[in-house]
This record gives C-alpha cells, sequence and structure tokens, in this order.
C-alpha cells in the first residue's frame, strides 16, 4: 500500500510540474509578452523598458525557474491590473468557488445515486428509461444555456430566487444546480452499472435467502459496495467541476476564482492567469490522487495495477 | 424447398447473415434512428445554408430590430424575428448551422489523429511508450479545458480557425484513453500474432489488422467529441472570446440575447434549444453506435 501511494504521489508531482511549465509557457504564445503588455500605442522604448523591468529579456527557462520557486513559496507574482499580489487576490475569491465545488458535487450525488439504484432496481422499467433518458439529454444541455433559462425562470418569472450575486445561501441555489447536473449523468450511470453488477452476486442471492427485507438488501448489502467507485468518480468530476465553474460564476455573477479568470484573461493579466491555471490543475491532480489511495485502500486488487 | 426445416445444421446455414443482423439491430435502435435522422437534417441545412436563408445574416435593418417571431406574433417576413441589430434570426440559426458543424468535424478530426496516434502506439508498443503516453494523458487532464482554451484564443485573437485549433488541440484525452484499451484487447488476439509470424511489417499490423478492429470504438469517440467540441466553442462564444461577432455562431447568438433576456426571452431560448438539439442528437447518434457495434450484442 505504501508503495502505490509513494508511485501514485511521484506521478502526481511530476504531472504537477509539467502542469506548472505548460502554464508558464502560456506568456510566450502571443511572442513577444513585453509588447502585448504595454499595449499597441506604446513606443519601442517603453516596450524595451517594460521588458527590463519583468525580466523578459532573460532565458526563458530562468524566468520559468524563478516564477516556480517564487510559486512554490505562495507568491505568484503581482497582478497587471489590480497592481495587487496576485496570490492574495486568489485567495479572496477561491471560498466561493469552494463552496459552488462543494454544492456541486453534492447536489450531484444526493439527485445521481438514489436514480442509479431506482433505475439498477428495476433494469428496462420507466424508472430506468427516465434515469437514462436524463443522462443522455443532460450532457447535452449548454450550461450557460441552463443556467439563463433557471434565471428567467425562477428571477424574473417567479421571483423566487435571487439573479446573481453571493449575499445569501439562496444566492448560490442555481449556481449548483447548473454545476451540478453535469456530473450527474456519469455518477449516475456508474451507481446504475456497480449496482446491476453486485446485485447479481452470491452474497445478495444469501441476503435475500435469508429473508431480509429489499430495503436492506438494497442499502445495507449493495449500495455499500457499488459506492467504492462513485466516490472516487465524484472526486475527479470535483476537480474537473471546479474547472468548469467559469462559466457558472459568469452567467450568475459569483465573484469566485473562475470569474476573476474570466476577467483577468479578458483583460490580459497574465500572471493572475497563469497563476489560476495552475491553482485549478493542482486540485484536479490532488482529487484524482486522494481518489485513487481511496480506491486502493478500499480495493486491494487496485493496488497492483 | 427440399431440406426439412428442423434440421439444426441447415438452419444455421441459412441463419442471416452478420450483415442482416447488423441491419437489423440499426433499424431496431430508436435512439440511433433519431439521432442519425436528426443530424442528418441539420447537416443538409447547413450545407443548403444560401439557399435555405430567407435573408443575409449578415444584413443589418436598424429599422426592423428585435421583431418578435411569428408565433409571438410577428410576420413571415422574419419567421424567428430579428435580434438587436435587425437581422434575421432564422437566417443566422441557419449559417450558425454551419459553424457549430465545422467546428465539430474538424475538431474531432485533429484531435482524434493525435490521440489514435498515441493510444494505439500506447497500446501496441506498452513498456516506455505506453508511460509516456499515459503520463501526457495525465498532464491534459489536469489542465482545465474552458480556462486554457480561453486564455489561449485570448492571447492569438479569436477566430474561426483559432478557436478549431486550439478545442483540435486540447481535445483529444479521450481519444487516446479508448484507443489505448481497445489496442491492448485486439493485440492479444490470434490473427495479430499470426500477422507477426509471416513477418508483416509494425505499420501494416496497426493499419490492417490493429485499426479496423478498433474502428467501431473509434467512431463513437468521433461522435462523442464531435458534441463536446461544439458545445465548448458554444461557450467559449458566449463567454466572449470563441468567434467572435459578426460571425453566425449560436453561442455568441445566445450572448448577445442575453442583453435582452428580460423582455424577449426567445432571443436566448432559441439558439439555445438548437444548439441542444445538435448535441443531443450527435450523443444519441454515438450512444447508439456503441450498442449496436458492441460484441457483446452480436447473439
Amino acid at each position: 500500500m505504501l508503495q502505490f501511494i509513494l508511485k501514485r504521489l511521484g506521478l502526481a508531482i511530476l504531472v504537477a510540474f509539467t502542469v506548472s511549465f505548460i502554464s508558464f509557457s502560456l506568456l510566450f504564445l502571443s511572442g513577444d509578452p513585453a509588447a502585448a503588455l504595454a499595449g499597441e500605442t506604446a513606443s519601442g522604448e517603453d516596450i524595451e523598458a517594460i521588458r527590463t523591468l519583468y525580466g523578459f529579456d532573460r532565458p526563458m527557462l530562468v524566468q520559468y525557474g524563478d516564477w516556480l520557486f517564487a510559486a512554490l513559496r505562495g507568491d505568484f507574482g503581482e497582478s497587471y491590473y489590480f497592481k495587487l499580489p496576485v496570490a492574495g487576490l486568489i485567495a479572496e475569491r477561491l471560498s466561493v468557488t469552494m463552496t459552488l465545488g462543494v454544492c456541486g458535487i453534492a447536489f450531484a450525488l444526493i439527485t445521481a445515486v438514489p436514480l442509479g439504484v431506482a433505475a439498477a432496481m428495476r433494469p428496462n422499467s420507466l424508472v430506468d428509461r427516465i434515469a437514462l433518458f436524463m443522462s443522455v439529454a443532460g450532457q447535452a444541455l449548454p450550461s450557460f444555456w441552463f443556467g439563463l433559462i433557471l434565471i428567467v425562470v425562477f428571477a424574473i418569472k417567479l421571483r423566487w430566487l435571487p439573479p446573481s450575486g453571493t449575499a445569501t445561501w439562496q444566492h448560490f441555489i442555481m449556481p449548483t444546480i447548473v454545476l451540478g447536473y453535469y456530473a450527474m449523468p456519469a455518477i449516475m450511470r456508474l451507481t446504475r452499472a456497480g449496482m446491476l453488477e453486485v446485485l447479481s452476486s452470491d452474497y445478495i442471492r444469501t441476503a435475500r435467502a435469508k429473508g431480509s427485507s429489499e430495503l436492506r438488501v438494497m442499502f445495507r448489502h449493495a449500495l455499500r459496495n457499488a459506492i467504492i467507485p462513485v466516490v472516487s468518480l465524484a472526486a475527479v468530476q470535483m476537480g474537473f467541476m471546479l474547472g468548469g465553474s467559469i462559466v457558472v460564476e459568469s452567467i450568475f455573477a459569483l465573484h469566485g476564482a473562475g470569474f476573476l479568470a474570466w476577467e483577468s484573461i479578458s483583460r490580459n493579466d497574465l500572471p493572475t492567469v497563469q497563476a489560476l491555471i495552475l491553482i485549478f490543475s493542482m486540485f484536479y491532480i490532488v482529487f484524482t490522487f486522494l481518489a485513487d489511495v481511496l480506491n486502493a485502500w478500499l480495493d486491494p486488487r487496485m493496488r497492483s495495477s | 424447398m427440399t431440406h426439412t426445416a428442423n434440421d439444426p445444421l441447415l438452419e444455421e446455414i441459412t441463419g442471416p447473415t452478420p450483415g442482416q443482423l447488423l441491419r437489423k439491430r440499426v433499424f431496431g435502435h430508436q435512439g440511433l434512428l433519431i439521432g442519425v435522422i436528426v443530424v442528418a437534417i441539420l447537416t443538409l441545412i447547413a450545407i443548403l445554408a444560401p439557399l435555405l436563408a430567407p435573408h443575409d445574416p449578415y444584413a443589418q435593418d436598424l429599422m426592423a430590430r428585435m421583431k418578435p417571431p411569428v408565433f409571438l406574433g410577428g410576420t413571415w417576413e422574419h419567421p424567428l424575428g430579428t435580434d438587436h441589430l435587425g437581422r434575421d434570426y432564422l437566417s443566422r440559426l441557419i449559417y450558425g448551422a454551419r459553424v457549430s458543424l465545422l467546428i465539430g468535424v474538424v475538431a474531432a478530426t485533429i484531435s482524434g489523429l493525435i490521440g489514435t496516434a498515441m493510444g494505439v502506439a500506447a497500446g501496441y508498443f506498452g513498456g516506455r511508450v505506453d508511460a509516456v503516453v499515459t503520463f501526457l494523458i495525465n498532464v491534459r487532464l489536469a489542465m482545465p479545458v474552458v480556462l486554457v482554451a480561453l486564455a489561449v484564443v485570448a492571447i492569438l485573437g479569436g477566430s474561426l480557425t483559432v478557436v478549431i485549433c486550439v478545442l483540435g488541440l486540447l481535445l483529444w484525452d479521450r481519444f487516446a484513453v479508448v484507443m489505448r484499451a481497445s489496442t491492448l484487447q485486439v493485440r492479444q488476439r490470434e490473427y495479430v500474432a499470426a500477422a507477426q509470424a509471416i513477418g508483416a511489417s509494425t505499420p501494416r499490423i496497426l493499419l490492417t489488422e490493429i485499426m479496423p478492429n478498433i474502428a467501431n470504438n473509434l467512431i463513437v469517440v468521433v461522435t462523442l467529441e464531435m458534441a463536446h467540441a461544439i458545445l465548448l466553442e458554444a461557450a467559449l462564444s458566449f463567454l466572449g472570446l470563441g468567434v467572435q461577432p459578426p460571425t453566425p455562431s449560436w453561442g455568441l447568438m445566445v450572448s448577445e440575447g442575453k442583453n435582452m433576456m428580460l423582455f424577449e426571452p426567445w432571443l436566448v431560448l432559441i439558439p439555445g434549444a438548437v444548439l441542444f438539439v445538435l448535441v443531443l442528437a450527435i450523443n444519441l447518434m454515438g450512444d447508439g453506435l456503441r450498442d449496436v457495434t458492441a460484441p457483446e450484442n452480436r447473439s
């Protein structure tokens, strides 16, 4: 087990370094970052001054090394737009995004797991078909459009919920649904497949033979085993979701890290964008690592692969 | 008729051919049929856009701004109304189908080529090649797609070509994962060993033994990634960092309609609904193809 964790950790760290290099290289994609920063009206001397000021005249690898070591200490440089340390800006906004992510995955699990169980209890029944259709339709629903429809219906027509902002918990209801429905199809399908597999196993037959009630068989015996892969999928989905929160935050004007990313991209604020890409990647890497370790802990067969 | 009906040997010989069985499965699959029909209709609309569109999708008429669609009391002059610049909404929708389908097809082709090459190489050669490809897949999955795509499009400037290339270079992960797994299965088969034994070259084995036997999985991933690319383009354009105005993109139309959403919600509803229908149809097609071509369904 320890060997598995160390190996997996090594891989995670290697991936993290590669991602950090790629997100740093983005700066150089435009050709000359100094010219981009100076703007279209700047003279040649201005561009040169900016080049020396920000150290763009040094070799790229040296700049990367500097950036990385600073980043490891939690220093992501200064935002071009706000003229404030990037780390502070992001830390301020991260709580909104994390709240949204946790609510989103909780919503997805609360709706998708019971649906998957119900579908597996009666394969090819009406419930099963509705669940299947929802999962296919859910994947096709553009989240920005879904969000706008919710705003029109629940905020404008019915006036039940506030359309945007973060002031109260009601503000998080619609964003949670829009972010969470995206993870539902995968969780529902995996729950259903896992339940179908477990329900055909011998120990379920034994449980039924000894006269356990159907509900007890379902939840005490079957779901306990079928839920293991679902938990790790949920961790991975959570990593994806945080990266995808940019769309949801922009629709509902939630001033979280995703909104900051959108603003910073529009403003050409590259240090902030680099830091955000790196941080969102780190979330994904940490969540998948935890999911793998959890899987290996719960199911020793996974450790060898 | 000379043979007797209850002779099991003859029954086996005269039974349906694999082709007939496949046809039966295809026509028995509702989802697949609906998906194929809708995608075919939308593709025809995209190809025939100049013939079908009642107006020029770029022509502005500031005297006829935000005319409602027919079903909301408008006139047949503009069946789906006009937008905030007086452009005919139906014509823009029709031309928008071109943008979405073009992006879906080209981006899926680019990422398909990259991902398939990586996946097949990893699955067939194993060892270090596999380790490198698996590592690259992990790196790619760790990068937040929307964020990276937005940032790159913002740096390079939004245009149809840039959006297609960025999506094509980002969406190869599922191809690589699925093709790697499929190749791992296929390369254990006896016909691959036979080809190796008679001294066939590696490219020949990959192209004539491996590829045909993983092609069904490839087609399924192509459809799913097309849908993925179309949704992402719409999201990028919606955020203002994808295809740029005045190009008629459905995501952009939703974004432009957003400001008038309070009074004219149809400006948002119509393009989003069309986008939903196209992506749903492509996904139904992909899921259907998976069901129909899955070996376990061949009884």
